[in-house]
């Protein structure tokens, strides 16, 4: 019954990694907009190439943050295991 | 395939040292070391291609925080410069064989704590403390939980993002290893004989591919997120003086 409820919660929980995993999803998509949106500048003013990567590269990498979350999530789940001791 | 965090070296009942500690130490070490290095013997015409190289690091620096944080702030260099040193050279540590001090979470949620305290000073400096505390309650008083997780989130996600970028980093060229290397016992092993028995312990498809995704992983990635935890802690500090 031990070992039952055990795989029982292991299997939860890699389910449950794969699934957080999707919000990766969100990021992916948001982080190739705005690398479009810094190429049609760029093409615009190309003399302000330095100032465009450089803001375009912070907010890639503030809007990747839901995707680390995500990440971190799956990894907890996978490495940590925090549900087995809820057993 | 084992996952494992930085080696813990010495332990007792209430100390423990992790490899990652001893890593920074030597990554300081170093960078100190470098900069000693660099600036000795330094003249008013430079001559020598060290004083060359660390002015135009220094440059660099002056003018990245110039352009991010203003003239105001120009003595803020030296920090930004602090910060990209050891964020590079721990990530890049790696590729030495050392585990990465920024694939702790304890490593960079310190440095993003340290960056948090100066961002609440700059608060505290720009609005005074009773003018902080009650940004807490705006726009209106019932968002002031909302309020505090935000707070709370600057340092949280500054951490996250980073060690979040290089942990994935290590957990993926791990997957690739393991992954390359069941493949090779595979192919190998079907080789007839015993020539396909000794083959067999040989991860010969370990060779090579995994250099190229190091490349992204380890360089690319390390740099990039260096960059950008020292931008944001440039844009951070500059908008909390703005109050």
């Amino acid at each position: 019954m031990e070992e039952l409820s055990r795989a029982i919660v292991l299997a939860g929980s890699a389910i449950g990694a794969g699934l957080a995993m999707i919000a990766g999803l969100g990021p992916g998509i948001g982080e190739g907009f705005a690398a479009g949106k810094a190429l049609e500048a760029i093409g615009r003013q190309p003399e302000a190439k330095s100032d465009i990567t450089s803001t375009m590269i912070l907010g890639i990498a503030l809007s990747e943050t839901t995707g680390i979350y995500s990440f971190i999530i799956a990894l907890l789940l996978v490495m940590v295991n925090p549900l087995i001791g809820r057993l | 395939m084992e996952v494992n965090g930085a080696k813990i070296i010495y332990q007792n009942d209430w100390f423990f040292l992790s490899g990652s500690v001893v890593t920074t130490w030597v990554v300081m070490a170093v960078i100190t070391l470098l900069c000693i290095f660099l600036t000795r013997n330094l003249k008013v015409h430079a001559t020598s291609k060290r004083q060359v190289i660390a002015e135009f690091l220094v440059k660099a620096a002056n003018n990245l925080v110039k352009g991010n944080m203003g003239e105001r702030f120009s003595y803020y260099a030296p920090l930004a410069a602090a910060v990209l040193a050891i964020s590079v050279c721990s990530s890049l540590s790696s590729l030495l064989g050392a585990f990465p001090p920024t694939g702790d979470f304890s490593t960079v949620l310190g440095w993003a704590l340290v960056i948090f305290t100066l961002i609440t000073y700059w608060k505290i400096k720009a609005s005074g403390f009773g003018g902080y505390l009650k940004s807490y309650l705006q726009p209106v008083a019932v968002l002031l939980p909302i309020n505090i997780i935000s707070e709370a989130m600057t340092p949280m996600s500054m951490a996250f993002r980073h060690f979040g970028n290089i942990a994935s980093g290590m957990i993926i060229s791990m997957l690739v290893y393991s992954a390359l290397g069941a493949l090779s016992a595979t192919v190998l092993g079907a080789i007839p004989g015993v020539v396909g028995q000794v083959l067999k312990n040989v991860p010969i498809f370990q060779v090579g591919l995994p250099a190229i995704l190091s490349i992204y992983f380890d360089l690319f990635s390390s740099c990039i997120q260096a960059f950008i935890f020292c931008m944001l802690m440039m844009v951070n500090i500059k908008l909390a003086s703005e109050g």
